[in-house]
């Protein structure tokens, strides 16, 4: 009896998990779609050779450090044994990596730049520092930088 | 201290080459953002005292790269990388370098 209860108990924790998670996905992606918007005058590009008319280049980043929810990382679980697509995982690196660009044109647009040239992204698992306990996936940073600037027209 | 990801400065000589500058930092995690970050487990989403913690320790790491970078006598820190990485149960370790150059004006 006690084991049926502790069961349920276990479910309805899960399925709050599942909504709330799902909230707080909405939430964040239509932010990202708003600021994305705003941002787009900011072009990046991935060239390495800047154009001869791009002046005050400055160092510009931008960070972030999402985790999966425990409903994700069940679904996770189940994928590992059958293989294929993790979809639930690519709807949070995505996020993850929209928002560390969105930070690093953030940090452009306050220096007054227009372009951010060379872009880099670099994700890296944190799950070696946190997240110990459950095996599969959980912890990443997405972290994106690159040289923000401007073209003077001389 | 002009510092960029770029290997180059448009229109501006490199006068001399200074060599590789480098900066790092090891973070360990704190017990108090580490329990908000066990709920934010359970929902999903981001853990911001994890993204503070790196990014502080991101920008100590570049302000050590630069400061190897002024005793050079550099004036600019070009192609710069970072590195991200776990070296013990419960600390991240961010490496930051670059090349340091002195820049014709």
């Amino acid at each position: 009896m006690i084991e049926l209860i502790s069961l349920l108990i276990g479910l309805l924790v899960l399925v709050m998990a599942f909504f709330v998670g799902n909230h707080i996905e909405k939430k964040h992606y239509a932010s990202i779609l708003e600021r994305e918007k705003e941002l787009h005058r900011i072009i990046l590009l991935a060239i390495k050779r800047p154009p001869s008319t791009f002046q005050e280049q400055q160092l510009v980043k931008g960070s972030v450090v999402v985790s999966s929810d425990k409903f994700k990382r069940l679904l996770a679980a189940f994928r590992n044994f059958f293989g294929g697509n993790v979809r639930s995982y690519e709807t949070l690196l995505d996020r993850a990596r929209r928002e560390a660009i969105l930070r690093m044109k953030e940090e452009a647009a306050q220096l007054g730049a227009t372009m951010i040239l060379n872009v880099k992204l670099e994700t890296v698992s944190l799950d070696d520092i946190y997240n110990a306990k459950s095996g599969v996936l959980g912890t990443v940073e997405v972290l994106a930088y690159g040289t923000a600037g401007r073209i003077v027209k001389k | 201290m002009l510092v960029t990801n770029l290997e180059y400065v448009p229109d501006r000589k490199i006068i001399k080459h200074l060599g590789l500058v480098q900066g790092s930092t090891v973070r360990a995690k704190h017990v108090g953002r580490d329990f908000m970050a066990g709920l934010k487990n359970l929902v999903g989403g981001e853990l911001k005292g994890y993204t503070e913690l790196l990014n502080e320790s991101r920008e100590q790491a570049i302000e050590r790269m630069l400061e190897q970078a002024r005793q050079a006598g550099a004036n600019a820190v070009l192609n710069v990388r970072f590195s991200t990485s776990s070296v013990a149960a419960g600390a991240a370790e961010i490496f930051a370098y670059g090349t340091a150059v002195v820049l014709a004006f």
